[in-house]
C-alpha cells in the first residue's frame, strides 16, 4: 500500500464506516444482494481496488470458513488494514444489530399481519435483482476466459441440482486453476 | 427466501425445547460460525433446530423470516434475536460474539496472506480458478431465490428491472430501491387482494 498521512488514514476509516454503514441499511434479504453496490462505491467510485482484486476477495471470503458477510472484514482489510477490517465489519454488523434487538420482540406480533405479508412479498423480486446483478458483476470480472465461464456454469448447476459441500467446488477450481485450466 | 424452514417433519412429537444459557447461546453460535463454508445459514438451522433444540421447525423459519425482513446481515439479525429472546442483552452479545468472533480473525489472516502472496503467478492461477467458481455459488443463490412462488410470477418484472438498473445502469442501490421498492410492495399488495377476492369469492 502507499505511505498515507495520518489524516488520509483516518478520512479512508470515516469513509469505510459511512459506506458499510450505508449498505447494511440497504440489505434486504441479505448481505450479499449488496454485493454489486459495495463493487460500485469500493471499486467504480472510491477506486480502491480493481474489479479483478474484488472478485477475488469475494472468493476468499468464500472459501474462508465464517459468514458470507465477513467479505466486507476481507474489503476493509485491503483498503486500510486491521482497522479497516473492525470498521468495515463493525459498520456492517452494529447498527442494525441494535435495530433488530430493539424491534425483534414487537415485531412477532405482527407476523400475519396483512402489510408485513406485502412488505416481504414485494421485498422479495427487489432481492433477487440484486443477487442476479451482484452475479453479473462477479461473472464478468472474475471469468477472463472460456474455460472461467464454463466453471462458473458448471458449479451454478451442481449447486441447483446436487447437495453437495461447495468447498468441494471451491477445491476443484483452486486445483484447476492451479494447473492452468482456468 | 432459501425456504428451508418447510422440510420440518410433520410430528413434531418431541418438542422438549431447551433454553439455552449464555454460554450455551456463544459456543453454538461460534461452532456453527467457523463450519459454515460457502454460508453458514445451514449449519446454524442444523445446529439451532436438530442438534441444540433451541427452537422447533417453524419457530426457526419464522424467526429467519423477520431477520431476513429486516436490515443487516440475516445471520447476524438470527443471533441477536434469538440470543434476545432466551437471555435478554447478554445472550444478544454472547450469540453475535460467538457468530462473528473467530471468523473475523480468520478473515484478517486470510486478508493478511493475500496482500503478502496474492500477486504471486501461481496464487494469481489459484485464486482465477476459485474466483470463477465463487461467482457460480453467487449465480446459484440468486437462481434459488427466484424460484420461489411469489418471485415465479409476473412480480418477476421488478427483479428484473432492479436488475437492469443496478447491474446495466449503475444506479446507486439506495435510489433504486427508493424508486422500485415502494412500487413492488404495492403490487404484492393488490396481488394479495385479488388473491383474497377470488378464495372469498363473490359473497359480499
Amino acid at each position: 500500500m502507499s505511505p498515507m498521512s495520518p489524516t488520509s488514514e483516518w478520512h479512508t476509516l470515516y469513509q469505510l464506516g459511512v459506506d458499510f454503514l450505508g449498505f447494511s441499511m440497504l440489505a434486504i434479504g441479505g448481505a450479499i444482494s449488496t454485493l454489486a453496490e459495495m463493487h460500485r462505491t469500493v471499486v467504480d467510485q472510491h477506486g480502491w481496488m480493481t474489479a479483478g482484486e474484488f472478485a477475488e476477495l469475494v472468493a476468499l471470503s468464500q472459501a474462508a470458513p465464517g459468514p458470507n458477510i465477513l467479505v466486507v472484514t476481507l474489503i476493509g482489510y485491503r483498503v486500510a488494514g486491521l482497522a479497516g477490517a473492525f470498521v468495515a465489519t463493525t459498520a456492517m454488523c452494529l447498527p442494525t444489530s441494535i435495530i433488530t434487538f430493539a424491534v425483534a420482540g414487537v415485531w412477532q406480533r405482527f407476523r400475519d399481519a396483512p402489510l408485513r405479508i406485502a412488505i416481504e412479498a414485494g421485498l422479495a423480486p427487489m432481492t433477487v435483482g440484486l443477487m442476479l446483478a451482484s452475479s453479473y458483476l462477479l461473472v464478468r470480472a472474475a471469468d477472463q476466459s472460456i474455460a472461467a465461464y464454463v466453471a462458473t456454469a458448471v458449479t451454478a448447476l451442481v449447486m441447483l441440482f446436487t447437495r453437495i459441500n461447495p468447498l468441494w467446488l471451491i477445491g476443484a477450481g483452486a486445483v484447476a486453476g492451479l494447473a492452468g485450466l482456468i | 427466501m432459501t425456504e428451508q424452514g418447510e422440510a420440518a417433519p410433520a410430528g413434531d412429537a418431541a418438542p422438549e425445547r431447551h433454553a439455552p444459557t449464555v454460554s450455551e447461546l456463544f459456543w453454538g453460535f461460534l461452532s456453527a460460525g467457523v463450519s459454515g463454508f460457502g454460508g453458514v445459514l445451514p449449519f446454524a438451522r442444523r445446529m439451532i433446530v436438530e442438534k441444540r433444540r433451541w427452537l422447533t421447525a417453524e419457530e426457526f423459519t419464522d424467526l429467519w423470516s423477520l431477520c431476513q425482513f429486516l436490515p443487516g446481515p440475516n445471520i447476524v439479525n438470527m443471533s441477536i434475536a434469538l440470543g434476545l429472546r432466551y437471555r435478554g442483552l447478554p445472550g444478544a452479545l454472547a450469540g453475535a460474539l460467538g457468530l462473528l468472533g473467530a471468523p473475523f480473525f480468520i478473515m484478517v489472516g486470510v486478508g493478511a496472506l493475500y496482500m503478502r502472496f496474492g500477486s504471486v503467478p501461481q496464487v494469481k492461477s489459484v485464486l482465477a480458478g476459485i474466483s470463477a467458481v465463487a461467482a457460480g455459488l453467487v449465480l446459484a443463490m440468486a437462481i434459488k431465490m427466484a424460484n420461489t412462488p411469489r418471485v415465479r410470477s409476473w412480480m418477476a418484472l421488478f427483479a428484473v428491472l432492479a436488475f437492469t438498473a443496478i447491474a446495466i445502469a449503475r444506479l446507486p442501490l439506495a435510489t433504486v430501491l427508493a424508486v422500485l421498492a415502494p412500487m413492488s410492495i404495492v403490487a404484492a399488495w393488490l396481488r394479495m387482494r385479488s388473491a383474497l377476492a377470488r378464495t372469498t369469492g363473490d359473497g359480499r
